[in-house]
């Protein structure tokens, strides 16, 4: 990068662990910087932000900022974030979790987040593959398309996760597509600024995997379709499920506000013994 | 000034979770371990402590790590299936170096088999459960009393190595009830902040020792993974050298402590030609044989399996020439006994099916093996 041209979204990053390994015409790039934007907009401060991931090349990102981050195991990184905000409830906890991560192996713990409704932030990026293994069809793999485990084309019914999530209770959830990024910016900020537990599935291109199983090898061949499957929420809710074969619905589904575990945790010590929930208690002095 | 109180294992362990300084338990209901969760899902409020219901123990397990590294003394409790589902997330948690206490009350196994029914099942899984190479600590309690004192040493070694640590009780010790005593004194280990200063390194390769351990939110900006790392906690998979160099140390941080951390207890080693060698419950049965047989008999109580006291089992044993590994499985503990004391005859006397052995199986085993 030239002198003077820096991103203006370096600070963040650990350069040390730059490059990044990351394909090239991968989405990640395109939501990490999506990310920041909202944080900024949302203006929270970065140094307060934790993160959690499980496995798969989106929980790969939060290895490449410069915050706490807990890279944690397949499908799992829910569980680890509840014990991570309960214990300290004052840290903005922000998970990164893919399609396979968090709705297949992590599905049980998904619901079960929405429907305590911890303050959890979570950017699911559903590029509908398994990456980091090499090219498996994923629980929301289109119906008719091909992975390396589905060389016959898949066969299963693909899940909608932002309706999923939104179903089991998450006060917020949305979905965007890296070709909407103003969109996905300002759901990130809706979502980091909600009290609650936050969804934003992002489906994005895997020209690597996805692509070239699809005959859809470049990432701009990807962009092009998902945009002109992209369908409006509220155009959507007027359609026949016919027409919706293929869509990729886009808009929020959840946009609400109810009681956060966190908040209800801390309450019971509060008003039955008078207590608040420690921080730290591990330690013997404070920070 | 002393406190007693006459209690169930499970609520000892609960009150000696919250003495040590627990203040966030996750957990899933499964007989016979559910007490523990219950008292502390009781207890936790009023201390300024959290209680987490999760949906499963693999989520258990998940949520006191992340509550760790949140700054929290952190603890689950199950029984054998439980502890099959949190092998993963156990290993992760020697790869991370995070510390928890894990309590196991130990029913009958495999899989459902025998909810309510006392076993020792689970004590290779405590070992070698999780994929990989780790050195665990496991405590195993022969009495109310020790579920509590065991559960608060379990978090001072947690703390101490940055390392899981076993409970191993089973469902005698459970759901037992006795007296136990609850100094006022007692010895807690408080976790250690680094210092700040841009030459930190989380995962720094001290010899035989933890580095100090901060937790999320300050200001540390630490990346923990699973994944092999290097003394900064950043990915380095495809090196021979940081692999070796990881585990090694994560191994050696116990394993060359172990005279620190090994615990054991016995009576008339010295001249028995048959020494006993029993862990939790079936000590108490043990104990009783002991004292009744007038042959020369000793007994060797294991405190710690994990890691397995081999030098005090080799010194015991030396002037005997039988040992008997009293357990409640088919031989577990066994084989440890008898790779270390490969002179002597080791037996085994083996029960299953949920009830204790009893002291005149032991007697009957002493007589079937002679002795003076």
């Amino acid at each position: 990068m030239s002198e003077g041209k820096q991103n203006r979204f370096l600070p963040y990053l650990r350069e040390d662990r730059l490059p990044h390994i990351f394909c090239p015409g991968c989405g990640n790039g395109a939501i990490i910087n999506a990310f920041l934007a909202a944080m900024e907009k949302a203006e929270m401060d970065f140094d307060n932000i934790a993160m959690v991931s499980g496995i798969g090349c989106s929980s790969r990102i939060p290895g490449y900022l410069n915050c706490d981050s807990l890279h944690t195991t397949h499908g799992r990184a829910l569980s680890f974030a509840t014990g991570l905000k309960t214990a300290n409830k004052d840290l903005d906890v922000v998970v990164f979790t893919g399609d396979g991560d968090a709705a297949s192996i992590g599905g049980n713990h998904l619901i079960h987040a929405a429907r305590r409704n911890i303050n959890l932030t979570v950017i699911c990026i559903n590029n509908n593959i398994y990456g980091m293994t090499g090219g498996q069809i994923s629980p929301t793999s289109p119906k008719g398309s091909f992975g390396t485990t589905a060389p016959y084309g898949n066969q299963d019914a693909p899940f909608k996760l932002a309706e999923l999530v939104a179903a089991a209770g998450a006060t917020y959830s949305a979905r965007w597509t890296t070709v909407q990024i103003e969109n996905l910016v300002t759901s990130i900020k809706d979502g980091l600024k909600n009290p609650g537990f936050s969804f934003i599935e992002v489906a994005t291109q895997c020209p690597t995997y996805f692509g070239r199983k699809n005959k859809l090898k470049t990432p701009t061949a990807m962009a092009a379709v998902m945009k002109a499957n992209t369908v409006f929420k509220s155009a959507a809710d007027r359609m026949r499920p016919k027409e919706l074969e293929g869509k990729i619905v886009v808009g929020e589904f959840a946009n609400t506000q109810r009681d956060e575990f966190t908040e209800n945790v801390d309450k019971i010590s509060v008003e039955k013994f008078g207590k608040r929930t420690l921080i730290n208690s591990a330690y013997e002095t404070e920070l | 000034m002393a406190e007693e109180f006459f209690i169930q294992g499970n609520e000892a362990c609960a009150k000696g979770a919250i003495a040590a300084g627990c203040r966030f338990f996750a957990g899933y209901p499964i007989t016979p371990s559910t007490e523990v969760a219950e008292t502390l899902a009781r207890e936790l409020p009023k201390v300024g402590g959290s209680f987490v219901q999760m949906e499963d123990e693999i989520a258990s397990a998940g949520a006191i790590i992340g509550a760790s590294w949140g700054g929290a003394k952190a603890m689950t409790a199950t029984s054998g299936p439980g502890i099959s589902l949190m092998q993963e997330n156990i290993g992760y948690a020697f790869m991370s170096e995070t510390p928890i206490v894990i309590v196991d009350v130990q029913r009958g196994s495999p899989s459902t088999a025998q909810p309510t029914m006392a076993a020792q099942g689970d004590m290779m899984q405590a070992r070698w459960g999780s994929h990989g190479d780790y050195e665990p600590i496991a405590l195993s309690p022969s009495s109310v009393q020790e579920f509590f004192d065991f559960t608060i040493k379990a978090f001072n070694l947690a703390e101490q190595y940055r390392v899981p640590v076993f409970v191993m009780a089973d469902e005698v010790i459970g759901h037992m009830r006795e007296k136990i005593i609850v100094d006022d004194d007692i010895e807690i280990v408080a976790r250690v902040r680094p210092e700040k200063s841009d030459d930190y390194l989380p995962f720094e390769n001290i010899e035989n020792g933890t580095t100090p351990m901060p937790a999320f939110g300050d200001g540390f900006n630490i990346h923990v993974t699973g994944l092999t790392h290097d003394e900064r906690g950043y990915p380095d998979t495809n090196t021979p050298e940081t692999h070796d160099k990881l585990i090694q140390r994560i191994c050696d941080k116990v394993l060359n402590n172990r005279d620190k951390i090994c615990s054991v207890r016995s009576e008339n080693c010295d001249d028995a030609d048959i020494v006993l060698v029993s862990y939790g419950a079936p000590v108490r049965s043990v104990v009783e044989a002991v004292n009744k047989t007038d042959k020369k008999v000793g007994y060797i109580k294991i405190d710690t399996p994990w890691p397995f006291p081999e030098e005090q089992i080799k010194e015991l044993t030396a002037n005997a020439s039988d040992v008997i590994v009293v357990e409640m499985n088919l031989g577990q503990m066994y084989y440890e006994v008898d790779r270390v004391v490969k002179d002597k005859n080791v037996h085994l006397l083996g029960v299953i099916g949920g009830l204790l052995p009893t002291p005149d199986e032991i007697l009957e085993k002493i007589d079937e093996i002679g002795g003076n």
